[in-house]
């Protein structure tokens, strides 16, 4: 793979409680991720993710380690306000509940608002806009009130706005995780293309085992600490792990683990529907045949 | 409570939606001005005809225009009455023991046709045919030159446009809340008013609470999308003033200066002085 572009090192980040004590969320997680990559990041409630997505966006200064985005420490102190201002442009978030990301009452002057701020002229905004509405489908509400859309497709409004941008990198802090069931494929569909097609890093934080199966790797976080990192396959071969760290187990993998205990020989990745299908056939086929 | 117009934009295709904003401001401006130089009735009847073709021109449906009147309607009542029975004289008018004065029902209907005139100028030019961030770019622009003397224009400006956009969206809040409250068994429309008023409490609370975690998650949101300050920004839409913005505002003026001229003329209560009445 190509090289890092985020390094995190030993991070350690703890909130302010009122009696001034600390109370460690983050303890020790070390991680990179290359260029063009798609990460899920798993973990229970509390576990730290929205945490650690914060400290990458620089709203929250780490306690103690460093995290280097594309070759930047952006925990330094002597990161002057430009410098941040860049690094934001590189690094963006997408939030969990739509309403409170959009700014403006007409989506395309919402889309805009990045783009605005960075500073571009006009015609480059406008460019950036079209381009970025019609990459998550909704060039024909360019006119329209965010606050008449559906959920999903405001929060592809959001997503919009952050594409305009033009980021190298996108985290979503549960950004499917108010959305019905529809709005929320749609949703999924726009952080694969956005991923597959503009070669965007891609990190997602979740709590749908299906959506991280999805992702090209899977990073489990369990109080502060990261606990499994590898590829979707080999996280949900490994389904007493992920209860223990509080987790769910997608649903096919479930049933295959279910069935192994009943003594049905399956060996394979079953971490997709359709993974799981075909093991199945496969297996069905291979009885049949004897 | 969904169909509080007023501060709505109403999408159309129409001259004065493509002024700009700023020319808007300063029409809005000049229409309040209009409205409270009129004083004779020729005065009046050219303020209506104003109104009525400044709705045809905005293709405006009516109907949305009554409705954003509809809640200052209980204020004009009360105002037209206090006139009515306050201003003293003209010709008497006795009926049944109140006596009223022709001076007061001309009071009466020229402040209603005032506040009328108010309510659609400035709706017209500032919120239907105006979009929230055009106006609050007018604005902006129209007054950026207080930001040489510490008027932080851009900030107002700023708090302006996401004060509209969360209107709507804290308007369904507070349905919800009344649901859910009224689903617990609270009583909102029975009781005294001391009890009625305790009664909102369990909406503000939540409503309030609801706000500021929202105004934390936009804020957070906003730097997140590189916002700091009206420093550096461009914008989307670049203003730019064109002939038609010249045209309406010479317009304007004329009509100001007509106005004024009239009332120069003297020509006040006419009807009363050839004892109409
Ligand atoms: N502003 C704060 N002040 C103090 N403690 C906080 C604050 N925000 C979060 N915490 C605590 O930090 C821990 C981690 O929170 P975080 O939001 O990172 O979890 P999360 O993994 O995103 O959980 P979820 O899946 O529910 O979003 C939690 O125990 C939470 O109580
Ligand atoms: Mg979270």
């Amino acid at each position: 793979m190509e090289k890092n572009f985020i390094e995190i090192e030993n991070l350690s980040y703890a909130y302010d409680e009122d009696e001034g004590d600390k109370v460690p969320v983050l303890n020790g997680i070390s991680l990179n991720i290359s260029k063009g990559e798609y990460v899920a990041v798993l973990g229970h409630n509390g576990s730290g993710k929205s945490t650690l997505a914060k400290l990458l966006n620089m709203i929250l200064t780490p306690t103690s380690g460093k995290i280097i985005v594309d070759g930047v420490d952006i925990t330094s102190d002597e990161l002057t306000e430009d410098a941040m201002f860049e690094l934001r442009k590189k690094v963006v978030m997408v939030f969990q509940n739509p309403d409170n990301q959009l700014v403006a009452t007409i989506v395309e002057e919402d889309v805009a608002f990045g783009p605005e701020n960075l500073g571009y002229p006009s015609e480059e905004i406008r460019k950036r806009v079209d381009e970025a509405l019609r990459t998550v489908g909704m060039s024909e509400y360019a006119h329209h009130e965010p606050h008449r859309l559906s959920g999903g497709q405001k929060q592809r409004i959001a997503i919009a706005g952050i594409i305009a941008m033009s980021p190298e990198c996108i985290i979503f802090d549960e950004s499917t995780s108010m959305l019905d069931p529809s709005g929320r494929k749609d949703v999924l569909n726009t952080m694969e293309k956005l991923n597959k097609e503009k070669g965007i890093t891609v990190v997602t934080i979740t709590h749908y085992m299906n959506e991280a199966a999805q992702a090209d790797r899977v990073v489990v976080i369990d109080d502060g600490r990261i606990l499994m990192d590898g590829t979707p396959a080999e996280i949900f071969s490994k389904p007493d792990v992920l209860r223990n760290a509080g987790l769910d187990v997608p649903q096919c993998s479930a049933i295959v683990e279910e069935l192994k205990k009943l003594g049905v020989p399956l060996d394979g990745d079953c971490y997709s529907t359709e993974l799981c299908a075909e093991l199945i056939c496969n297996y069905l086929t291979n009885v049949q045949g004897l | 409570m969904k169909n509080i117009s007023f501060g709505q934009y109403y999408p159309a295709e129409s001259i004065i939606h493509r002024l700009d904003p700023r020319t808007k401001v300063i029409l809005a401006i000049l229409y309040i001005v209009c409205s409270f130089v009129c004083q004779s009735a020729i005065g009046f009847t050219a303020l209506i005809f104003s109104m009525l073709a400044i709705i045809l021109i905005s293709k405006i449906p009516i109907k949305t225009i009554l409705r954003s009147i509809k809640p200052v309607i209980i204020i004009m009542v009360f105002m037209a009455f206090l006139n009515l029975f306050l201003v003293k004289g003209g010709v008497e008018l006795t009926v049944w023991k109140i006596t009223i004065y022709s001076k007061g029902i001309y009071t009466a209907v020229t402040s209603v046709l005032r506040v009328i005139s108010l309510i659609i100028g400035t709706g017209i030019f500032l919120t239907y045919t105006t979009t929230p961030i055009e106006l609050t770019d007018g604005i902006e622009q129209l007054f950026g030159f207080l930001k040489k003397i510490k008027i932080p224009v851009h900030e107002f400006a700023m708090m302006m446009t996401i004060a509209l956009r969360f209107i709507p969206t804290l308007m369904e809040e507070t349905d919800k809340i009344i649901s859910a409250q009224k689903a617990r068994g609270a009583d909102f429309t029975n009781g005294s008013i001391v009890k009625r008023a305790k009664a909102l409490i369990p909406i503000l609370v939540p409503l309030f609470i609801s706000a500021f975690r929202r105004a934390d998650e936009l804020a957070i949101a906003m730097e997140c999308r590189c916002y700091r300050g009206g420093e550096g920004r461009t914008k989307l839409h670049v203003l730019r003033y064109r002939t038609r913005d010249f045209i309406s505002m010479f317009i304007f003026i004329a009509f100001l200066a007509g106005l004024i001229l009239i009332n120069c003329f003297g020509v006040e209560y006419p009807f009363i002085e050839n004892g109409w009445f």
